[in-house]
């Protein structure tokens, strides 16, 4: 539903609001939904087409659940896309939804801005809906539950991607390698006989010379037995296993498709997963400054002041909290001239508590931090000792004995280390394609690179299952156990486990 | 926006009813699902329908958190709650929770153990008949007239007619608009049962032996309440002696003397004599003892009991004998003995430990009565 009369002048107002304070988004179209609807397009993750999967049934059960028990209600919701599509909940007082439209703004804003959204579809409201037509044929043509029971597979294996692979190349792609041969050709010039072919034929009627078919291999090489002598497959580890399996897996043209459409949300999503803390923080910055300093009137002070509480509440890793302290936390140094050689150097303490160099650069620096941070290079430069100890932080873990959670240290150094784990590749394991000939069987070999956090066993078992169903041969994944190297397999029917040497 | 959600919330309800059908034999040998229960609704972990991926262990990796507190200070137990959004985007470990209602769970177990639908006994359906005045009509006598509805027709029609004045408001309402209350024959299927459970807690029944019997009244329960409107249950322990005790007592006393398990018989029977006419009560007394009585005297006590009250009154008499250490299992082989094939109305079933759970209700509720 649009928004009423009423409402929409107050988007106006705040749009207004947040232009002045320099903030730049998307044209925005906002909704009003009642809470039913709103836990179906929350379930469905904000696109109102999604291919159909008992998942975003799951989702909506459990939404709907903790929203009937008073647990927990969806403030808004916002989607990257342009025009940037916003959900406000029916019924929600005026100031949380003055609030909302607010921090809206700013999540805009920063899709908009953020390097790391660059290279997202910004049609990606339409694109899901082409991938849910798409997704629906196929189950018309070969029954739903063989396409979502082959949904599941994909879905199990859809964070073994490579999300900084959209700013960088790794390998040369392979347009580039096919497009090689043709160059020489023409400079070797006619030096050599060749048949009239058509193209499709030609390496068939004029096969290319010994030499031509790959790098000379040296004489040492040349001895070793035929099988070391092949070159490894792939060449390097490859990090995109689903790119992977999608090229070289034995998929049926359908499945291959519907794999391509998994990686594809996945990789659009991965961009919301690597900067959580500061779209969040951002945001909350944002709809903090605009609401109490332009917005909000008197008699709304108290119920925005309970509602900031309610968020940013909780012990354990809030990332609206952390976020927008850290933001603040960047704002004020800038503003003080907290930072550069004359900062880092000084070990005065009175001095450095009485800092101030009056340079008014804060806002410009969030600014900047904005565009081009994501999570891991903003905790990693900003989460300075300071700010730890002001903001109280500390590690927990996990007490076997007493089966509790326990505040373990205060230790800068490994809040910090931890902190950085989490957030390095979402807190998702690093694992590459090592072999897909493994055992010279044709089998699969991942490599699971071991950073002290062993994989959890049952689930890695059955998503080697999930794997088999891909590659259609036995599939392996080294890693380690308790410190010891294992290599866990399945071949189909059994699961395998034997020790490995683990580099 | 259309409900589309619809279709795929079906999609996993009915995933969820193959998991829980798929595993049910499981759920009916360990206690485990039992216990988290609200009125009408279970609730039931279901891990395996997660989708797997390679990921930490939470418990592996800890966290970062926020606050006051010393080192080594708890935090609280199980849950890791991601607290005003996911936390650092990580999927908490918690295990997930379906909610299923019981009549759906029957369900699933009638299928899944292929129980006949139960025949109330006697007169089939004991159905009583009410008046229930929910309509309205036209006609009807005047001490039932509906007052404000006849009025406010008799308004609607003379402002229809013109001859209503807001100024001198007099509403004079004729034969077509009066209104009348009227009722509806209501029938009230009053198929009533009630199942008495008996225990026998003397020292040689232990606390694995309790647990049994708690997962299998659980079931039986469960399914006894899809067949019946209104079922009662009632709980008699005995040791020596009988007595009438509250669920939760149920399971957990016990007692140290002897055992004389014509007490509780006779406990029962006179409970069903002064509160459960036969002719109207589909009535379900269970025993569960390790097997072992006082004296032959006592057995023969209990036979005739049986005999004469409890079998002729019951719509079954089931006797489960759980196997203990302790137990002799005498009882079963006398009452197989004494009473024998000749009177389907008894049905025994020997539980010789968690796995015979799933055989034993079966066995009980196989015969449809």
């Amino acid at each position: 539903m649009i928004l009423p009369p009423y409402l929409y002048d107050i988007q106006k107002s705040i749009e207004a609001h947040a232009k002045n304070f320099g903030l730049d988004f998307f044209e925005q179209v906002f909704e009003i939904l009642d809470y039913k609807t709103m836990n179906e397009v929350a379930a469905y993750g904000g696109f109102p087409t999604r291919y159909p999967h008992w998942r975003f049934g799951m989702e909506y059960e459990q939404l709907t659940k903790s929203y009937s028990y008073g647990l927990s209600k969806i403030y808004e919701m916002v989607i990257n896309n342009d025009p940037c599509y916003a959900y406000l909940l029916e019924g929600n007082s005026l100031v949380d939804q003055k609030l909302v439209i607010a921090h809206v703004c700013a999540h805009n804003d920063f899709f908009k801005n953020n390097y790391y959204f660059s290279k997202t579809n910004r049609k990606m409201i339409d694109e899901m809906a082409n991938h849910a037509t798409r997704i629906r044929r196929y189950m018309e043509r070969f029954g739903v539950s063989r396409v979502e029971g082959f949904i599941d597979v994909c879905l199990s294996l859809d964070n073994l991607i490579d999300p900084m692979s959209m700013f960088i190349q790794r390998a040369p792609s392979k347009k580039s390698r096919r497009a090689k041969p043709e160059d020489d050709e023409a400079e070797r010039g006619p030096q050599r006989f060749k048949l009239k072919a058509k193209s499709y034929m030609d390496k068939y009627i004029n096969p290319p010379e010994p030499e031509e078919q790959g790098p000379k291999l040296d004489p040492e090489v040349e001895e070793r037995p035929v099988l070391d002598r092949m070159p490894k497959f792939p060449l390097q580890p490859v990090r995109d296993v689903m790119q992977f399996l999608v090229e070289h897996g034995p998929l049926d043209p359908w499945q291959r498709d519907v794999m391509e459409i998994v990686r594809e949300e996945a990789y659009y999503f991965a961009p919301q997963g690597m900067t959580k803390i500061m779209n969040e923080g951002w945001a909350t910055y944002w709809h903090s400054t605009i609401m109490t300093q332009r917005v909000l009137s008197d008699d709304e002070v108290i119920d925005y002041a309970d509602h900031a509480a309610g968020v940013l509440g909780g012990r354990f890793l809030n990332p609206y909290k952390i976020g927008v302290e850290l933001f603040r936390h960047i704002e004020e140094r800038w503003n003080k001239g907290r930072f550069g050689k004359e900062w880092e150097e000084c070990e005065n303490l009175a001095d450095k508590r009485n800092w101030d160099r009056q340079l008014d650069l804060g806002r410009e620096k969030i600014f900047q931090v904005r565009a081009i941070y994501n999570d891991v290079m903003f905790i990693d430069e900003f989460f300075t000792e300071d700010f730890c100890r002001e903001q109280l932080f500390f590690t927990y873990g996990w007490n076997e004995r007493n089966s509790q959670w326990e505040i373990q240290s205060r230790q800068y150094k490994q809040i910090k280390d931890q902190l950085l784990g989490m957030l390095t590749n979402f807190g998702n394991p690093h694992i590459y394609v090592e072999d897909g000939n493994f055992e010279n069987r044709g089998e699969l070999l991942l490599k699971h690179r071991h950073e002290g956090v062993d994989l959890r066993q049952d689930w890695a078992r059955d998503t080697l299952v999930n794997l088999y169903k891909v590659w259609r041969r036995p599939t392996n994944i080294m890693t380690k156990v308790e410190g010891q190297g294992k290599l866990l397999s399945f071949d189909g029917k059994e699961h395998g486990e034997r020790d490995a040497t683990v580099d | 926006m259309s409900q589309k959600i619809d279709q795929d919330h079906s999609r996993f309800r009915k995933i969820v009813r193959g998991k829980i059908k798929q595993n049910l034999r499981k759920y009916m040998t360990q206690g485990e699902l039992i216990g988290r229960k609200g009125k009408d609704k279970i609730s039931i972990p279901l891990p395996q329908i997660e989708i797997p991926r390679f990921r930490y262990g939470n418990k592996d990796q800890g966290g970062v958190g926020q606050g006051e507190g010393e080192e080594g200070e708890s935090l609280g137990g199980e849950k890791k709650p991601g607290q005003g959004g996911d936390a650092g985007d990580q999927p908490g470990e918690h295990v997930l929770e379906v909610e299923v209602t019981f009549e759906e769970l029957a369900e699933i177990m009638g299928e899944e153990l292929e129980l006949p639908l139960i025949q109330p006994k006697g007169k089939k359906t004991v159905v009583a008949v009410k008046d229930r005045y929910k309509s309205i009509r036209r006609t009807g006598p005047e001490s039932l007239r509906h007052f404000k509805r006849t009025f406010k027709h008799a308004l609607r029609r003379q402002i229809a007619m013109g001859t209503y004045n807001p100024d001198k408001p007099v509403i004079i309402p004729i034969r077509e608009d009066k209104r009348y209350r009227s009722w509806k024959e209501e029938a009230l299927p009053e198929t009533n049962a009630v199942i008495i459970y008996m225990m026998d807690v003397s020292g040689s029944m232990g606390d694995e032996q309790k647990e049994i019997v708690r997962i299998e009244s659980f079931w039986i329960d469960t399914w006894l309440r899809s067949q019946y409107d209104g079922l009662e249950s009632r709980y008699i322990i005995h040791d020596a002696t009988a007595k009438e005790v509250d669920r939760e007592t149920f399971f957990k006393t016990r007692e140290s003397g002897g055992t004389m398990i014509s007490s509780a018989y006779k406990l029962c029977a006179k409970m069903i004599e002064e509160e459960y006419d036969p002719q109207e009560w589909n009535i379900y007394p269970f025993h569960f003892s390790d097997g072992d009585n006082w004296s032959v005297d006592d057995t023969n006590l209990c036979i005739r009991v049986l005999k004469e009250q409890l079998m002729p009154w019951g719509n079954i008499f089931c006797y489960g004998q759980v196997e203990s250490p302790y137990g002799s299992g005498q009882f079963l082989k006398d009452l197989k003995e004494k009473i024998g094939e000749e009177d389907d109305r008894l049905i025994t079933s020997e539980i010789k430990g968690r796995e015979a759970i799933v055989d034993s209700i079966r066995t009980f509720l196989g015969k449809g009565r």
